[in-house]
């Protein structure tokens, strides 16, 4: 039971993503929201590097390019099946990711920064001048959609929907067990202070490379699933327009948190639609509703709600103390790093 | 346990640390004291491989560790705390030790992916530790609190205990009385000879020379990068460069 409402926000958020299809009116907002739950998997792959171990890296957007090209390109001129291009279009990704990175994260900060911007424009031009590859700025027409797995088939808007939901859930489930392992309290060590980390034995190279690395891999399947899923790819893609939408979206939800990105995705794209009769004002009003946002919630609608749940188990702990009943057994504290539950990970695990 | 010599560090044309040779013994508490920009921080620096020396050596329990990288000087016993300590401020005290034991284990990408025994074990390893070396500091009671919201003091002590969750040979203390009062600092003295009890040897970097006074079995005089005295606390205290050298950088700080 304790369980149960620990994870509430997650279960909440799970059946409204499951009944959506049934209280939207059409498959328009289906659509729109398949591609929400897209961009939200790519975004909390760059949550991975830039929320939690602290790199933010510019050219996240150019990594979900590789992806959608490697799918496409994969598909449509060398017939590759669909699904195995679409694994591929991760490994591709974190393949390319793996050289960016260990040259990249020479750099410190800002430097790293910029110079992801420069990796990634050029990986935009690439795209665009390699014609022989990506067919230049005509893109890669006709990607196929997802072809059945055994008797489930994804040709309707509700089946892709529930495609791109499972995997955005499966997605979350390797980013839980990520950021709530060891691993991810290297990560954040490594975010909070990389002197202290350093000192403290961890070998800062190899760690950021690696979390370098899985975020480009949710970059590239994220890319993956979006030429299939809007068929049609074009070098735009590579845009770094689309690194600061999802920098917006982390922003939003709450960096360094893991429902952030999500919630961010969803509720940046929404806001977007339901401004479109307002076209190209639609920045007046959106713009404005940012700033109130940040001013009120620092650290995103996630992040501040998890520090403020930190702080309250924190206080909690203090009264509980002061009254003089024990505090609960030791290996019990909670609260943890990531702001996530690894208390309860550890603890029904043990 | 810890033998330098001739060790030499330059930053463009000033040499922060010049020509220094120091032995730090097993099982005692070895200070290093010093005006302002003298190189004390520079020398733990070297020392622990956060920079790399232009020259001289450095022997940890016998094996050259110059210029080696700070991660593996961790791995081989040398833990340290910084003038300022960063912390994670938004989580709990608990929750910012138990990366601390990170380096004693061994689960990686795999481990994660699949939750291996291995790491549930090392995950349960390092909260204990954790637990441990809170104790030990006696921080136990602040476990569960929010970082930013505990004193100066214990802030101090979270750095000791990040410190020793790394199950170190030996401590570098660079200035852990930093802005804490006289009373407080009477209980890190107090803690830091129980560190020395528990088998610890210890290098400390101090300004507040009653405690430096009180628990060093050694101190080492640092001055624009020289060493210029070490001997026993009475010794240093009555000799005149030393004295000269304190004054000298009051009267020009004045
Ligand atoms: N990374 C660096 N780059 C350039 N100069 C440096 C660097 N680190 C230290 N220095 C210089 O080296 C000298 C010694 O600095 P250090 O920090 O070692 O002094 P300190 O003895 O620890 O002083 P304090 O008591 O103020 O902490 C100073 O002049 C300082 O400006
Ligand atoms: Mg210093």
């Amino acid at each position: 039971m304790k369980y149960l409402v620990q994870k509430g926000g997650w279960l909440i958020l799970l059946l409204l993503c499951v009944a959506f299809p049934l209280v939207s009116s059409n498959d328009y907002q289906l659509y729109v929201m398949s591609l929400a739950f897209i961009w939200a998997i790519a975004a909390s792959g760059l949550n991975l590097v830039t929320g939690f171990t602290g790199q933010l890296n510019l050219a996240h957007g150019g990594f979900m390019a590789i992806g959608a090209y490697t799918l496409g390109v994969l598909t449509v001129d060398y017939g590759v099946p669909f699904w195995i291009a679409f694994l591929l279009s991760g490994a591709v990704s974190a393949f390319i990711g793996y050289f960016v990175g260990i040259v990249s994260l020479r750099l410190k900060e800002h430097y790293f920064a910029i110079f992801t911007l420069c990796v990634g424009f050029i990986l935009y031009l690439l795209i665009e001048k390699w014609e022989a590859l990506t067919h230049g700025t005509s893109g890669v027409i006709g990607v196929p959609a997802p072809p059945p797995i055994g008797p489930v088939s994804f040709e309707s808007a509700i089946s892709q929907y529930y495609l791109v939901l499972f995997l955005l859930v499966v997605s979350l489930f390797l980013m839980h067990r990520i950021v709530t392992s060891l691993l991810g309290r290297t990560f954040i060590a490594i975010r909070n202070s990389e002197e202290l980390a350093e000192a403290l034995g961890i070998n800062l190279m190899r760690n950021k490379v690696l979390s370098f690395v899985l975020s480009t891999f949710f970059a590239g399947i994220a890319g993956g699933m979006f030429a299939g899923f809007v068929r049609f790819i074009g070098p735009d893609i590579a845009h770094v327009m689309h690194t600061f939408d999802m920098i917006t979206f982390m922003l939003v939800g709450g960096i360094g948190t893991l429902l952030g990105p999500i919630v961010g995705t969803l509720l940046v794209t929404w806001l977007t639609q339901s401004l479109q009769f307002l076209q190209d004002f639609r920045m007046i009003v959106f713009g404005p509703l940012l700033v109130l946002l940040v001013i009120f919630f620092p650290h995103g609608l996630v992040g501040s709600y998890k520090i403020w749940q930190v702080k309250r188990a924190a206080k909690r702990a203090a009264e509980a103390q002061q009254a003089g009943t024990p505090i609960q057994s030791k290996s019990r504290i909670e609260t943890n790093a990531s702001g996530e539950g690894v208390g309860e990970e550890a603890r029904s695990n043990a | 346990m810890l033998n330098v010599k001739g060790l030499t560090k330059r930053f463009g044309g000033l040499a922060a640390v010049n020509n220094v040779d120091a032995d730090f013994e097993k099982g005692k508490i070895t200070a290093i004291i010093g005006p302002n920009g003298a190189g004390k921080t520079t020398f733990f620096n070297l020392v622990a491989g956060t920079h790399k020396p232009t020259s001289g050596k450095i022997l940890f329990q016998g094996k050259e560790i110059n210029a080696m990288r700070a991660d593996l000087v961790a791995r081989l016993g040398i833990a340290r705390t910084f003038q300022t300590t960063h912390l994670f401020e938004n989580a709990s005290v608990f929750d910012n030790i138990i990366v601390g034991h990170r380096l004693r284990t061994h689960s990686g990408f795999w481990d994660v992916m699949v939750n291996s025994r291995r790491l549930r074990n090392e995950e349960q390893i390092c909260r204990k530790r954790a637990m441990e070396v809170l104790d030990f500091v006696g921080l136990a009671d602040l476990a569960p609190r929010i970082t930013a919201d505990i004193s100066q003091e214990a802030r101090k002590r979270v750095a000791f205990a990040l410190a020793m969750a790394t199950d170190p040979e030996m401590v570098l203390l660079d200035e852990p009385a930093g802005g804490v009062n006289p009373d407080e600092t009477v209980g890190l003295s107090e803690l830091i000879k129980k560190m020395v009890v528990h088998g610890y040897t210890v290098g400390l970097i101090e300004h507040k020379m009653d405690m430096i006074m009180g628990i060093a079995d050694k101190i080492i005089v640092l001055d624009h990068g020289e060493k210029i005295a070490e001997g026993s606390p009475a010794e240093v205290r009555s000799n005149p460069l030393v004295i000269e050298a304190y004054l000298g950088s009051e009267h020009a700080a004045a």
